[in-house]
């Protein structure tokens, strides 16, 4: 194993982030980063099924016949989903109805499945296990730093705690409304990359195409 | 080769070929086995839990929209002396004794053919509706009714929206109205759930004195005057104009106009 389990774990939070390097999960990093609360839960749930996911996969990595593996791993990270939707509208209510539909969703996300095929496939459970760990946490970074800027720019609050008063309770801060909407968190998340990409150069992609200069006849 | 015929035959079978076409059929039906015990016992065994929280939210909904929430309280109890359930039958206005009010469930009842109508028109976009729904009669300490809290729904710009309406015993002035389930857009349409934008509600009438239903959600007051105006929500339009259409849907004749006449004339 080249990795250390601290690397494991942390290299998805900056020099391998499965946002801003790999660019997965953009989707849901769209939907529910317009307040902090559910991007905190959604990050928790994230987690653990990614965590999860990768164990059991990997603990069934040597049984599973390739032809089926993608449903293979589909079935196990549905069954892990739904179990943490059962689970938040048993225990927490208030949250459940505000992800709605959302946790069903992550069964999409593509960071869970990218995990599960990249790593669990070919490494042993406890590995695998911090690998999912450390991606749902570099996925939840991403989605605390776009959920902060969304909801204290466009809501005026942080965590639903006013720290902006708005215009509408009477307050003077006018709120951003483009940031409550989908497409914000695309602009916030193309200067995020930006600036991982400022801060650590090696991140930056190699051209795919040159731009040829023709000289003129 | 006497060492594979020592080894046990889950062994073997745990170390043969993945790709042979018994495995992969076994894998795959084993996995789903498991996966759906396992799923269906969480979804049982939390059903319970879930089914009061559903019973709970509904019942704060209902305390806040009469006025009547103070954080800390025991719901269930708080609701329980305050309000009762009653079953309402549209056509006539009146209550039935058809059905249980504790267990009769509203959504069920209008996806049921036999309790429900198809609608022609439809402009609250609800497909059918229930010709029975619940209704909570908050009395005051005389055993007089003091307020009537009545259930609606209809759609907004993304989803249906479920609330209450609070009206007086004078079956035509509104008390408070509150949408306790909706995916509108947070921060422009889910304002429906902003305290002062449902203050708004309180104080304004249903219908003038000619008994014109009146009441509407709009950018401008209508002729009919600011009582009968609640200011539309800006930045979300098609929410506002949602909500607009389900109170008057659910105010007008195949809603609860029928059942609000009869509780002016004191007589149900």
């Amino acid at each position: 194993m080249a990795q250390t389990r601290r690397e494991m774990l942390l290299d998805p939070l900056v020099d391998n982030n499965p946002i801003t390097l790999q660019v997965l999960g953009i989707c849901s990093a769209l939907a529910v980063t317009s307040s902090l609360k559910v991007a905190l839960v959604m990050t928790i749930a994230v987690t653990l099924v990614t965590a999860f996911s990768s164990m059991f996969i990997s603990i069934l990595r040597n049984q599973i016949p390739s032809s089926i593996r993608i449903i293979v791993q589909m079935v196990i990270i549905a069954s892990l989903v739904i179990l943490v939707d059962q689970v938040l509208k048993a225990y927490a209510f208030e949250i459940s109805k505000t992800l709605s539909v959302f946790v069903g969703l992550i069964i999409t996300n593509c960071i869970v499945m990218g995990r599960a095929e990249a790593f669990a496939m070919k490494n042993p459970p406890m590995a695998s296990f911090i690998d999912g760990i450390g991606n749902g946490l570099g996925y939840g970074l991403i989605l605390m730093l776009v959920g902060f800027f969304r909801e204290l720019f466009g809501s005026g609050s942080l965590f639903g705690v006013t720290i902006l008063e708005t215009v509408n309770n009477g307050g003077w801060y006018v709120p951003n409304g483009m940031l409550l909407l989908p497409p914000s968190a695309f602009f916030i998340i193309g200067l995020l990359i930006w600036g991982f990409r400022t801060w650590k150069p090696e991140q930056v992609e190699e051209r795919e195409h040159k731009i040829q200069t023709v000289e003129a006849h | 080769m006497s060492e594979a015929q020592n080894k046990g035959a889950i062994q073997r079978f745990l170390e043969a070929s993945p790709d042979s076409t018994g495995k992969t059929l076994f894998v795959a039906i084993a996995l789903c086995l498991c996966a759906s015990m396992i799923v269906s016992a969480a979804a049982v065994a939390l059903r319970p839990t879930q089914e009061i929280n559903k019973l709970k939210d509904k019942q704060v909904n209902i305390l806040q929209v009469a006025g009547l929430y103070e954080p800390g309280v025991d719901i269930t109890e708080a609701f329980a002396a305050s309000f009762e359930p009653r079953v309402l039958e549209l056509a006539t206005g009146r209550f039935t004794d058809q059905f249980d009010a504790a267990t009769f469930d509203d959504r069920a009842s209008a996806d049921d053919p036999a309790t429900s109508i198809a609608l022609e028109e439809d402009p609250a976009s609800i497909g059918r509706q229930s010709k029975f729904m619940t209704v909570y009669l908050l009395k005051d300490d005389a055993g007089e009714i003091d307020k009537v809290i009545l259930p609606l729904h209809g759609y907004g710009l993304w989803s249906t929206l479920y609330g209450f309406i609070a009206v007086e015993e004078n079956g035509n002035d509104i008390f408070g109205l509150q949408f306790y389930s909706h995916a509108e857009t947070p921060g422009l349409g889910a304002e429906v759930d902003n305290p002062r934008w449902k203050a708004l509600w309180s104080g304004k009438r249903l219908t003038d004195e000619n008994g014109d239903l009146q009441i509407t959600v709009a950018k401008t007051a209508p002729a009919a005057g600011a009582d009968f105006h609640v200011d539309a929500l800006s930045g979300a339009t098609l929410t506002s104009v949602g909500v607009d259409n389900l109170v008057r849907f659910w105010m007008g004749e195949t809603g609860y106009a029928p059942f609000l006449a009869n509780l002016k004339a004191g007589d149900f």
